[in-house]
């Protein structure tokens, strides 16, 4: 009889839990899988992009993986069209930062406010929660570089390395295996694609089916870079994980 | 008809120049009382110096002779001011309850380039409102990430910019000659206070007012404290 209880987000069941939340948690388990890593020098975003058709154009950009401001970064797992609202907010949340403190927001600060708007909806208004969960990438002087998830109930935590999305329970045992304390951000880059490579339901993996982004420091500034279909690839083959190159004489 | 009364003292019909927009008056009588409150700032080796007179004025006559025209907003940054009395402890008190907030919030002090900033945002918009606040401010203190002090001269038409020495008012006038001449780069606290003294005195000798003396506070890496002797 859990009708009653799971149409609005705002009524515990009998047994203390909010269905409409945990239906959303349910859709993210769904949506391709986006894993992040916290390195000594940096920080890396992985996603699995979901190939739809072969018809749909493909768009160069990354789809799931967005750039929030000058230092963070983050990935999506669940609905795009929910994301987009939050990334929006997230935006105009550090740009409002930046113009009233003359200085970057700090990166819980801004996980803090998208998580406070998360729970809103978990708790008033008759509207349904947002079906997303995001991994945050991001640098600022209090904390350096820092890796947070999270999810639609407006919980959030920091991680040395996490995931979201379909497998996220696999993804996350690889993890802890295959994590290295003080790792830099190569070695991280080689863990997010191998934890990947065994995740992802296909067995070739290519830029056209992951994202990557990663965010470090050079020459004592920080850079945010969501990687080329390029440079994709060439870490894939550098790992050995890449497609078979055609023979020419073929 | 509705009548207006403008800060001097003037009555004038309103019209609807007055609906939006400055009129001439008004622009230059926004503060009604002259600046005759003190208020200096020197920037330090490593620390900074501000000094506020301690006269209370209501017009010309002198209320008090204790006053504090400064609010410390959180361990290392002090803020002094001066301007339409009431505005300025207002104002004073809504900044410092909102820096004091953060630091609850976030478990962390605002950088003083971050409440300067703060403070001239807030100040920008009260200007753009039916009732602005006329409040000049220094705001002095110290960095302890970039481990260097810092000075801020902030105007009520919400100018506002980080420079070596600073003043308000009529003290300007008297003073920032002699700072132009004898202020140098990484001076210790004795030649600041000595500076000051210099300041002090001059503006004893010029100014035809009274203003009760200064009260000094430094502003270093250890805190906020008072100095004696002025």
């Amino acid at each position: 009889m859990s009708r009653r209880y799971d149409s609005r987000t705002t009524i515990f069941s009998p047994e203390g839990r909010l269905y409409q939340v945990e239906y959303a948690l349910e859709a993210i388990s769904h949506a391709g899988t986006a894993i992040g890593i916290l390195a000594t020098d940096g920080i890396v975003l992985a996603a699995e992009r979901k190939v739809t058709s072969k018809l749909l154009e493909q768009d160069s950009s990354a789809e799931k993986l967005y750039i929030l401001n000058d230092n963070m970064i983050c990935a999506v797992a669940g609905m795009t069209a929910d994301a987009n609202i939050l990334i929006n907010y997230a935006r105009q949340t550090a740009q409002n930062y930046l113009r009233t403190y003359d200085e970057e927001i700090p990166c819980e600060q801004l996980v803090k406010r998208l998580c406070d708007l998360k729970q809103g909806y978990t708790q008033h208004g008759g509207l349904r929660p947002f079906g997303v969960s995001f991994i945050y990438a991001g640098y600022d002087s209090l904390r350096n570089f820092q890796l947070y998830l999270s999810n639609p109930s407006g919980n959030y935590g920091g991680w040395k390395a996490t995931s979201a999305g379909a497998n996220n329970a696999s993804a996350q045992s690889l993890l802890k295996q295959d994590y290295k304390e003080d790792c830099n951000l190569e070695e991280a880059c080689e863990t997010a694609v191998k934890v990947l490579s065994r995740t992802m339901d296909s067995t070739t993996l290519s830029s056209e089916k992951l994202e990557f982004a990663t965010v470090g420091h050079r020459n004592g500034k920080i850079y945010l870079n969501i990687w080329s279909a390029e440079e994709i690839d060439a870490l894939l083959k550098k790992h050995g994980l890449g497609k078979e190159e055609k023979s020419s004489d073929e | 008809m509705c009548r207006r009364k403008l800060s001097t003292g003037v009555l004038l019909p309103s019209s609807k120049f007055f609906v939006q927009g400055f009129s001439p008056k008004e622009t230059l009588s926004r503060i009604a009382q002259p600046p005759l409150d003190v208020l200096l700032g020197i920037r330090g080796k490593d620390f900074v110096l501000i000094a506020t007179s301690k006269a209370f004025l209501h017009g010309i006559t002198v209320v008090k002779d204790t006053d504090d025209k400064t609010r410390a907003l959180n361990d290392h940054t002090l803020l002094a001011f001066s301007g339409e009395a009431g505005d300025t402890i207002q104002f004073a008190e809504f900044i410092q309850a909102n820096t004091q907030l953060y630091t609850m919030r976030h478990s962390y002090d605002l950088p003083v380039s971050s409440v300067a900033s703060f403070v001239r945002s807030e100040l920008a918009s009260s200007l753009r409102s039916r009732h602005p606040y006329t409040v000049n401010m220094l705001i002095g203190g110290y960095d302890a990430k970039k481990e260097q002090p810092e000075l801020y001269w902030l105007d009520y038409l919400a100018s506002s910019a980080e420079i070596p020495y600073a003043a308000h008012g009529y003290a300007q006038y008297y003073c920032l000659s002699i700072l132009d001449a004898h202020y140098k780069k990484g001076m210790g606290v004795d030649e600041v206070v000595g500076l000051m003294k210099d300041c002090h005195a001059e503006l004893k000798r010029r100014m035809p007012i009274d203003f009760k003396g200064l009260q000094v506070k430094l502003v270093n890496k250890d805190g906020i404290s008072e100095l004696e002797g002025f």
